[in-house]
């Protein structure tokens, strides 16, 4: 189906007389929006007690890390409030902006970035903060994508070939700035953001399983000539051998997965994990922060975690499906495929089932450009869910 | 928007779904399936026992004198957890830097320090048997100097520490010996570990690292002495940090072991068995030449409760050499023939035939057999069995003697007259091996061919020669001797086959009635000849019965066990073994001729001038001959005073010669120490035991080195007896030594406070001797 331009325009002017700041409110996604915010919540303190312990025995403010963690998600709410606010067709004009920032801020890390965890991936601002420029590069890469899958057609149901080249560059090009910090958690949230926006824009069959393909021949290639470094084939492959020293990367899975299984159903209690709070799992309130659900709030807490980001993605499809353009859909698309993939692979390492690689929890993981990066893209999904079709 | 892109939603919607529920499956597994796996993980992971040995307990001399104490050795360890913060470039310099000053090489301290059963581990003595947490032992007695330099340059030694730890000392008071008494100790091997570590037992009392009692009292009353190592649970955080105590048990340092030796008495033990191996390696004769005098035994025990008041073996070693590990060439030496393998102790593991102090056994069931004791019997110089001709000993002929006589004089063809007729009484050659063997029966009950039962390990059996010692090994070996029979020692053929077919010959006939018990075995074994082999020690306790009217005791090294502070643990009562198979009569007439055998018979020159009308003296010589080519084994069983038994030595040496001639005058000299005689005069203040007579009691044991203030009081003059070491515990000057110089030393003010522990309990024991000197 496509949608002509009159309708189009007759449609904005009837939604933009019903966003009034009565009814902003009234149709927000509520559901959408209380489970990111419990999800916020939870993970605020899960962060605390990731860390509080460890600032004491450094002799350091225990709750330094709680007050940043409240204060990035104030400001992330503030950014999602405001990605929600303008009418996600008017993006489209920012979008450019948005994109040659953060091409601009990946290329100002690789020069002066300072480095975490074998990443050059951080710009340090003062007063302690950092920005990764990266998290930002997701929503450009999404809107971006969209942006030129959703162009006005030709009467044609699927994107041409052209636009989808054009899409796969825009995207390339931050994924391959941000492979050069090297960040390959990052890079695959893109090619996972990248087929999935590609997917659903309606593109060709062939689009899809070259794209796939090519991904596979790119992997085999990278690791053949050591583009990709050892030791980042070593965390890829460490989640399959655990024991494979304990100091390796196979140590963090490890006892990430001590701390999750000693949770049992009901967990050890806040603020009481054995594993958490001897210090056990490293990383735990950044990439590492769900071993600290599963110790201390055991199956049900971190099992609730899943369900949450479960009930975040179901209204992402439910937005993505009722979205009145193209354009919409595939922001909101794209934003499912960010969040479930990043989620699964955080997880997933979490649990010893995904190889190890530096990508947060969203909401949930301590970091401030993960936080507003996440924030900003439920205000997109708030957006097209404001301006949608019934 | 296309058909196409909202199919893909929902393929894209259920690729999401089943990536979520695969992680929700993934973690009910971890959390709920597997969690108690997960559980023990976490637990292993944070909790690290740090062990506080625990002090093992003295063995004392019934007189409160220590035989084993501990003394303390600088050690310098290594701690893991330390020496891993540093960088490995700094590690090698630090073990470089340590190895030059121990004289070792940092090859050498790298594999100390793996840990045993690890992957690339250094083999058994090197790697380290226990934590990863606790520090290391590197080098043991390393000087002061250069512990102090350890401790004092913290920053060119960092993780390396010197301090004090326990080991194993032997003051050796009046220069005793007693090695085979004391025995040794040696790293707990896997499976004793794993014994003990088994859960039905309770919580394991043994460590990795702990050391075990190997022989001797030490293996004994290991449990005893051991105590219970302090375990400390740390809760460790990633860094090994500690964070926290789960729980602590403190130590309970082992007790103590009094034993009935003396440790004076054993000395002069000892000295007179070297003594009389010396005498046996001046003598010599045609047939053998020089006598050889390869080993022997020397047994003195209270005939009235079977105490073991000493008990020496010859030849012996330092019980030193097991200090803190003995090399491979120090052990081979223990075991090596041409040493007379030290190790073994003649008194209990040693087997010898006893020749003619069997006789009073042969007696007994003459005895038992109705024969008159009183009456006459005839003393050839030989007798002649079939075409075997028995001699007396010299071939000396008596004529017709009273069987007291027949003692006295040891005349064999007497003793082989009443075996005869007893073997002809039972049957003689064509019996089954059931019939009646009286002379072996009276052995048996007189404890020969049995264990003592002594509170030491590995203890000999021996065997009685008899019907039914033959037809079992005859059972056991027939088919082996028929098989040689036919075609065996073919390589000996080869060199020489006038012996091999000697030897093929003895076999032939033995498989077809090697079990015959013949007239000529019974002959031999009436005169403790043939097949019959005791240790010293069971021939002491068949004469303590003779002595004492009929208990066969079961003689006790060990007296009780006391703890540190003094309680009384556990008393060792006298146990008797059974009751000797003779009447009092009977006993009675061997009391009467066993004394006359020292004023009247054999023993009669070695007493020579001896005081036996204040202290008669009983007992028996014997000259077992062994082999033609070696000098027969010199028996001295006796027993004194004869006519109010107490003491019963026995002295035994293997190629020695006659009891007479080079036993007696040793266990002469023993008597001498025990009743206190010089030249004919006996004064009981000058015997070794204070008093006079053994310890009646136990020397009094207390946990913090101060008297109770009615003992203070009564020590006068001695001098602050809480402040100075008691003459009976000379042997620790080493330790007090030390400590004079840690004084010195502030860095070591730790190790100083860890000394004056072990002093003070060194101190503690009080020895009565000292009680009673200071009472005069």
């Amino acid at each position: 189906m496509t949608y002509g331009y009159p309708t189009s325009v007759s449609r904005r002017r009837d939604i933009t007389a019903r966003t009034t700041r009565s009814s902003y409110l009234r149709r927000l996604d509520w559901t959408l929006l209380i489970a990111a915010l419990s999800l916020s919540g939870l993970g605020a303190l899960l962060v605390w007690s990731a860390t509080k312990q460890r600032q004491l025995d450094l002799n350091l403010d225990p709750d330094s890390f709680i007050k940043k963690h409240l204060l990035n998600l104030a400001i992330g709410l503030v950014l999602g409030f405001a990605m929600s606010k303008f009418d996600y067709r008017l993006l489209r004009a920012y979008t450019p902006i948005l994109y040659g920032l953060s091409i601009l801020g990946l290329m100002a890390v690789l020069v002066v970035g300072s480095t975490v965890n074998g990443a050059h991936a951080w710009i340090s601002l003062p007063a302690g903060f950092t920005l990764q420029p990266s998290e930002f590069a997701k929503l450009a890469i999404i809107l971006g994508m969209s942006m030129i899958l959703s162009e006005k057609r030709d009467a044609e149901p699927e994107p041409k070939d052209r636009d989808v080249v054009l899409a796969l560059l825009l995207a390339a090009i931050p994924a391959a700035l941000i492979m050069k910090q090297p960040d390959l958690g990052t890079v695959m949230v893109i090619l996972t953001i990248v087929v999935g926006v590609v997917a659903v824009s309606g593109a060709r069959s062939r689009w899809i399983i070259g794209l796939l393909v090519g991904t596979a021949l790119v992997a085999a290639l990278a690791i053949h000539f050591d583009v990709i470094k050892s030791y980042q084939v070593n965390r890829l492959t460490a989640f399959a051998d655990p024991q494979s020293g304990s100091e390796t990367f196979g140590y963090n899975t490890q006892q990430a997965r001590i701390a999750i299984g000693s949770g049992g159903l009901s967990g050890q209690g806040l603020f009481k994990g054995a594993q958490t709070q001897g210090k056990f799992v490293p990383e735990n309130q950044t990439d590492f922060v769900y071993s600290v659900a599963g110790e201390e709030l055991g199956f049900m807490g971190s099992g609730a975690i899943i369900l949450m980001l479960g009930v975040i993605l179901w209204r992402g499809f439910i937005i993505a499906t009722r979205a009145s353009d193209l354009f919409g859909r595939l922001v909101a698309t794209g934003v499912i495929c960010w969040f479930a993939f990043q989620a699964f692979e955080n997880i997933g390492m979490n649990l010893g089932i995904m190889p190890v690689t530096g990508v947060p929890l969203p909401f949930v993981s301590y970091g401030g450009s993960s936080m507003f990066a996440g924030w900003m893209a439920i205000g997109l999904l708030q957006n097209v869910h404001l301006r949608r079709s019934d | 928007m296309s058909e196409r892109s909202s199919l893909r939603l929902v393929v894209l919607g259920v690729l999401v779904v089943s990536l979520l529920g695969t992680l929700l499956l993934r973690l009910f597994y971890l959390q709920v399936i597997a969690s108690d796996q997960y559980v023990q993980a976490a637990s292993d992971n944070r909790i690290r026992p740090v062990i506080t040995p625990a002090i093992r307990g003295l063995i004392l001399d019934q007189e409160g004198r220590p035989l084993v104490t501990n003394r303390t050795s600088l050690v310098v360890s290594i701690d893991q957890t330390a020496l891993n913060e540093l960088p490995a470039k700094s590690v090698d310099v630090v073990l470089t830097r340590l190895a030059k000053a121990l004289g070792t090489t940092h090859s050498e301290i790298a594999a100390r320090l793996t840990i045993c059963g690890r992957p690339k581990a250094a083999r058994a003595p090197l790697c380290w048997n226990g934590s990863e947490y606790q520090p290391i032992p590197i080098a043991k007695d390393v000087s002061l100097d250069l512990a102090l330099r350890i401790m004092e340059k913290r920053s060119d030694f960092p993780g390396v520490m010197a301090g004090l730890e326990g080991v194993r000392e032997y003051p050796s008071p009046d220069g005793v010996n007693a090695a085979h008494l004391l025995g040794y100790l040696g790293p707990v091997n896997d499976a004793e570990f794993a014994a003990n570590n088994k859960p039905a037992r309770g919580p394991s009392t043994l460590l990795r690292t702990d050391l075990i009692g190997r022989a001797g009292l030490e293996a004994e009353y290991d449990t005893a002495l051991r105590g219970v190592a302090g375990v400390k649970a740390l809760e460790i955080d990633r860094q090994g940090a500690v964070v926290g105590t789960q729980s602590e048990t403190v130590a309970t340092p082992g007790n103590y072991l009094v034993t009935n030796i003396d440790a004076k008495l054993q000395t002069v033990v000892e000295v007179q068995l070297a003594g009389a191996i010396a005498r046996a390696r001046a003598q010599s004769d045609k047939t053998v030449g020089r006598f050889k005098g390869d080993s022997g035994a020397a047994v003195v025990v209270d005939v009235t409760n079977g105490h073991v008041l000493a008990m020496a073996s010859w030849p012996t070693y330092d019980p030193k050499i097991w200090v803190g590990g003995i090399s491979a060439k120090e052990f081979d030496a223990l075991q090596s023939a041409s040493a007379g393998i030290p190790l073994l102790s003649r008194a209990t593991q040693g087997l010898f035939a006893p020749g003619s102090t069997y006789k009073v056994f042969s007696t007994a069931a003459a005895a038992r057999q109705g024969r008159n004791l009183q009456g006459n019997y005839d003393c050839p110089s030989s007798l002649k069995i079939g075409p075997q001709v028995f001699r007396n000993h010299e071939s000396k002929g008596y004529g017709l003697i009273s069987l007291q006589r027949a003692i006295e004089v040891s005349c064999n063809t007497v003793f082989y007259g009443i075996a005869d007729q007893l073997w002809k009484d039972a049957g003689g050659l064509d019996v089954r091996s059931t019939a009646p063997d009286p002379i072996a029966a009276a052995a048996k009950g007189f404890g020969i061919g049995r264990r003592t039962g002594i509170d030491l390990p590995s203890e000999a059996r021996g065997r009685v020669g008899s019907r039914a010692f033959k037809q079992a090994l005859w059972d056991q070996y027939h088919t082996t001797w028929c098989a040689n029979a036919k075609n065996g020692y073919t390589n000996l053929a080869k060199k020489n086959p006038a012996k091999a077919a000697q030897f093929r010959a003895y076999d032939a006939e033995n498989c077809v009635d090697g079990y015959r018990w013949r007239e000529g075995d019974a002959l031999n074994a009436a005169i403790g000849q043939g097949d019959t082999a005791l240790t010293p020690l069971q021939l002491a306790m068949a004469y303590s019965a003779i002595a004492n009217g009929g208990t066969v005791w079961q003689p006790q090294v060990a007296r009780a066990v006391v703890s540190p502070s003094g309680r009384l643990v556990k008393s060792i009562r006298p146990k008797s073994a059974g009751r000797a198979p003779a009447s009092a009569s009977t006993l009675a007439f061997l009391r009467a001729a066993l004394e006359g055998v020292v004023t009247n018979g054999t023993a009669q020159a070695p007493f020579a001038g001896f005081p036996l009308s204040q202290i008669p003296v009983a007992a028996k010589s014997g000259s077992a001959e062994v082999s033609t080519t070696k000098a027969p084994t010199s028996w001295f069983a006796s027993y004194a005073p004869a006519n109010k038994p107490r003491y019963a030595v026995v002295m035994m040496v293997s190629q020695g010669g006659t009891g007479a001639k080079t036993s007696a005058p040793g266990v002469r000299k023993i008597y001498e120490a025990l009743f206190g005689i010089s030249g004919n005069t006996v004064d009981p203040s000058k015997s070794v035991l204070v008093g006079g007579v053994p310890n009646k009691g136990l020397p009094s044991v207390t946990s913090d080195g101060l008297r109770s203030s009615s003992a203070t009081t009564s020590t006068g003059s001695s001098g602050g007896a809480g402040t100075s070491p008691s003459a009976g515990v000379t042997g620790t000057s080493t330790p007090s030594a030390v400590a004079g110089q840690t004084a010195l030393a502030l860095p070591l003010v730790g190790g100083l406070l860890l000394l004056r522990k072990c002093r003070r309990r060194s101190a503690s024991i009080r020895s009565r001797g000292e009680r009673r000197g200071s009472q005069r």
